[in-house]
């Protein structure tokens, strides 16, 4: 169990080094230099502000400067502004953006189990081409395009929640629902195809043999095996509810990580993209890390075949 | 009351895509107290839909009763609401599988499965069903049950997972025991060996069992009585003497000679029965046998012969007892 | 069943002999996998409709931008914000271009780079997972291992890094979406080779003699194709998603040029202003498209799934 883990930890921590040397690469194999967008400026500022960002360093030396900076948690300064580091903008928009992140995903899991277990128990009758609709519509409908119509009707037209900023609860609910809508439909399909695949199962047969009331083998044998494949997309799914949260933030003016990281992507501000990069990386790698670990504690079989691997 | 279990004029069809199929098409047999039944067959000739039914543990839709009585201890099963069935399986009524690999939950430690069942069916406490669960463990021949009693299924292996089923099945003493083909996924020698503890167990407890299995030699070995089923129907009963001596239906003679036996001559080919069972979704009006056997008459085509008695224990349905039949020899 | 009992005759005892000639007969025609597969697509109502709605709007596509006579880059300030009318049938946008004609050149855009990111990924994937899924041992540990790494960057987040580095363009975005799009389908491909070379079949048609040529075109290709065929259909609303929120971001295909993301972020002030509309028809048009392939691919699932034969 112990090796087990420290096996996933050195994966995650060589899975996070690639992502900073792509990106980085990446970022630095752009044509043109970052000010020449700034106009004409003195010769003496263009060297100043070239060795301050050590961008008149060679490349690999660049790289270690950089790794040095990571390592005390230190993303540089944003070029676009000399007082305000990109450790600022992810101070000020991560809260707001796990905020966000947490509530959707506590409605797509939580709204995506039960639809599934419905959708399931009423195979072929109505309750299962409810949430099958509804599911289907959920991953057909890109989220900008749920959030733009929620905007319009529940917000612009009905009046029935406020949009724009981040000032109350009520100004969460539409963002939230916009976001959780994919990953909902996702889980809810998931959950629906493995509550089938665990219903059919012997064990299920032997725990009606027994007696046991229909609805605590669906609660004890059925849903306690069918959760298990939901459990190890979850961390793909929280990529897709990071991604997703760029727009929603751009489209409801949510001042997040997201709308930080858009327009660091318009301004071209590098260490900002870089920085907002390899910090969603990170958190990625390691949810799924995490997920890994907590796996084993769900899945008794697992622990064999993880530490035989 | 000297029949623990009776099943009369049993007919059970499957709603599907294409169409109703009929897999048990008018059962009858009964099972003694005590005694040990087997019903053999080709696979899907409804034993098992047989066995399902009994503790009615076919999903309803597809499946539908059609008509007949389960009765168990006189009472008709299949009357009852699923509440009071619940009361019945596990209780009064155990059921082994066929796959120990799957029919045991692989997240659940082995004790916890065990206890379920104890939990719901006894007024007994935690650690009462804990001790009574190991005690099981240790009946059913698992060393080390103290140990054994919190670990999960996959580390059993396939004869102990199905040793650790029977003590499930077990676990509130039934007084019947349905064992769904026990042995089949199991090695001959494991399979041996677990034939030989439910007979030892049915000793001990009085229980009686009805044992489904396509092997004969399992038959011969284990089993009191015999119901030989063919496309949905009871073809031949008996007890394992008659049935094995003195086959009545060709269907059965045919089984007999398609298995090798210790005593018969070595040159003696065994010869297989040609042709596969009917389709059950469209059967025919005449005796489902008829397109393989080799004794088949005019009547066979269009006309089902009916369950009748042929002496001893034994009952058999095919034409060739009628007495038309043995006036045109 | 005794009930005729009185009509039978002495005659019907006689024996038969012709019985056996149906004792081998298989009761039920026996059909082709394909023309199986397509019986059980044809069967599934929602696949079917998918299907009819991804020919219709492919045929739009190529018909649709010519059909009313205005061209998709036209701007005519005098024919600004007209909601839907009979001169335009989805009306005009900000900058007095024709919607109906704007949203079938988008869904051209958007279905080639649908089509062309799902074969892209194909081809790669087949190489690099059938590479990997031969070869097994040592190879296929390094390869899997750089599959890996790269699949744990998030997809749209290396999307959206590579359209800030590269000029914008549709083949940059095509390039983008399968630079790291083609690894889910490598690690299938390595899947079903690994798990047909353990097949029984397959290792009873080499100890038959057979040849590998003959064992790849006759066994494995045959079983393969199923789960990646579902998985190449399923590519492609993934892909027309990642370039609508690309192009929804801005980084998407320049103007003049129209995808259904830019007509959708173009439009997006304008729903504040009452002209909600221009959202409507590209928003409509991108869900439909998704949902027709998501239907169709899980259709096509259900039907390659020999275990529902019956």
């Amino acid at each position: 169990m112990f090796r087990y883990t420290l096996k996933r930890l050195g994966w995650a921590i060589v899975t996070l080094w690639a992502v900073i040397t792509i990106t980085f690469l990446l970022m630095h194999s752009i044509p043109g230099n970052p000010f020449a967008k700034e106009g004409t400026m003195p010769e003496a500022v263009y060297n100043n502000l070239q060795h301050y960002y050590n961008l008149d360093k060679p490349l690999v030396v660049q790289y270690g400067l950089y790794l040095k900076q990571l390592a005390q948690f230190d993303f540089g300064p944003s070029l676009k502004s000399k007082t305000i580091t990109v450790n600022d903008y992810i101070v000020n928009g991560f809260p707001v953006s796990l905020h966000l992140g947490m509530q959707a995903l506590v409605i797509a899991i939580a709204f995506g189990l039960i639809f599934g277990v419905i959708a399931s128990l009423n195979r072929n009758r109505w309750p299962d081409y409810v949430s099958m609709v509804l599911s289907i519509i959920g991953i057909s409908v890109p989220s900008f395009i749920l959030a733009t119509f929620l905007i319009n009707f529940v917000a612009v037209e009905w009046g029935l929640l406020p949009v724009a900023t981040w000032s109350s609860w009520s100004h969460t609910v539409l963002p939230s629902v916009s976001l959780a809508m994919m990953p909902m439909a996702y889980i809810a399909r998931l959950m629906r195809s493995s509550m089938l695949e665990v219903l059919g199962q012997d064990y299920i047969n032997t725990a009606r043999a027994k007696g046991i009331a229909k609805h605590m083998i669906i609660f004890k044998h059925a849903i306690r095996n069918a959760i298990l494949p939901v459990v190890t997309v979850l961390g793909i799914i929280t990529a897709n509810l990071v991604t997703g949260s760029f727009i929603i933030e751009q489209i409801f003016g949510i001042p997040g990580m997201g709308e930080m990281f858009v327009k660091g992507i318009f301004n071209r501000d590098y260490p900002v993209i870089l920085g907002s990069t390899i910090f969603y990386a990170a958190i990625l790698i390691f949810l799924v890390f995490i997920v890994d670990i907590a796996y084993t504690f769900i899945d008794p079989r697992i622990k064999i075949t993880g530490e035989s691997k | 009351m000297s029949n623990i279990l009776e099943v009369k004029d049993l007919v059970v069809s499957f709603h599907t895509f294409g169409g109703e199929v009929q897999a048990v098409r008018g059962v009858n047999f009964s099972v003694p107290k005590g005694k040990t039944v087997a019903i053999v067959g080709e696979s899907g000739c409804g034993k098992s839909v047989t066995a399902k039914s009994i503790m009615q543990l076919l999903p309803k839709p597809p499946a539908e009763y059609k008509q007949g009585e389960i009765l168990f201890n006189g009472d008709n099963i299949l009357a009852k609401s699923e509440r009071d069935m619940q009361r019945i399986r596990g209780n009064e009524i155990g059921m082994i599988f066929q796959d120990p690999m799957t029919s045991l939950n692989p997240t659940t430690k082995v004790g916890a499965q065990i206890t379920e069942g104890i939990l719901k069916h006894k007024d007994v406490s935690r650690k009462e069903a804990r001790s009574q669960a190991i005690e099981l463990l240790n009946l059913v021949g698992i060393p080390q049950p103290e140990k054994r009693v919190d670990q999960y299924p996959h580390e059993f292996s396939g004869g102990m997972r199905q040793r650790a089923m029977i003590a499930i099945s077990l676990a509130c003493e039934p007084d019947l025991l349905i064992a769904d083909e026990p042995t089949t996924a199991l090695d001959v020698t494991i399979q041996a060996q677990i034939l030989k503890l439910m007979k030892d167990l049915q000793n001990k407890t009085g229980t009686s069992i009805i044992l489904i299995t396509h092997d004969l030699g399992v038959v011969a070995e284990t089993c009191d009585h015999v119901v030989v089923m063919y496309a949905g129907q009871v073809i031949e009963t008996g007890t394992v003497e008659e049935v094995f001596e003195t086959p009545q239906h060709p269907y059965t003679k045919g089984l007999m000679k398609s298995v090798p036996r210790l005593d018969q001559d070595k040159k003696q080919p065994l010869i297989p029965i040609i042709g596969s069972p009917p389709d059950l979704m469209d059967p025919t009006e005449g005796c489902p046998f008829f397109a393989r056997c080799e004794y088949a008459m005019e009547v066979c085509r269009d006309h089902n012969p009916s369950f009748e008695y042929m002496g001893g224990n034994q009952h058999a349905s095919c034409w060739l007892h009628h007495p038309l039949a043995k006036a045109s020899e | 069943m005794m009930k005729n009992n009185e009509q039978l005759t002495k005659e019907m005892f006689q024996k038969v002999h012709d019985n056996f000639e149906h004792a081998e007969k298989i009761n039920r025609p026996s059909v082709s996998y394909w023309a199986d597969v397509w019986r059980r697509i044809k069967e599934n109502k929602l696949a079917m409709l998918g299907l009819i709605l991804i020919i219709s709007l492919s045929i739009l596509a190529i018909i649709g931008p010519y059909i009313n006579g205005y061209s998709y880059y036209e701007q005519n300030f005098m024919e600004k914000n007209l909601k839907p009318n009979a001169e335009h049938w989805f009306g005009t946008d900000q900058l007095g271009r024709d919607i109906f004609t704007r949203v079938w050149y988008g869904a051209r855009i958007s279905l080639f780079i649908g089509v062309m990111a799902a074969l892209i990924d194909f081809l790669v994937g087949i190489i690099y997972g059938g590479i990997s899924g031969m070869a097994s041992g040592r190879t296929d540990n390094i390869m899997m291992r750089i599959a890996e790494i790269l699949y744990a960057i998030p997809y749209l987040l290396m999307v959206i890094l590579l359209m800030v580095v590269m000029e914008q363009g549709l083949w940059t975005i095509i390039l983008a979406m399968t630079l790291t799009g083609w690894i889910p389908m490598a690690r299938l491909v390595r899947g079903q080779v690994l798990q047909m070379k353990e097949q029984e079949f397959v290792q009873a048609s080499e100890a038959l003699g057979a040849k590998t040529g003959w064992v790849l075109r006759k066994h494995m290709i045959p079983n393969t194709m199923g789960p990646i065929l579902v998985n190449v259909t399923l590519t492609v609303p993934t892909a027309i998603f990642a370039e609508a929120t690309l192009s929804f971001l801005g980084l998407g295909i320049p103007a003049p040029q129209a995808s259904w993301g830019t007509m959708a972020n173009d439009a997006l002030d304008s729903i504040l202003v009452g002209n909600f509309y221009q959202l409507f028809f590209p928003a409509i048009l991108i869900s439909l498209t998704m949902f027709a392939f998501n239907v169709f691919g899980d259709g096509l699932r259900d039907a390659l799934d020999p275990k529902l034969r019956k």
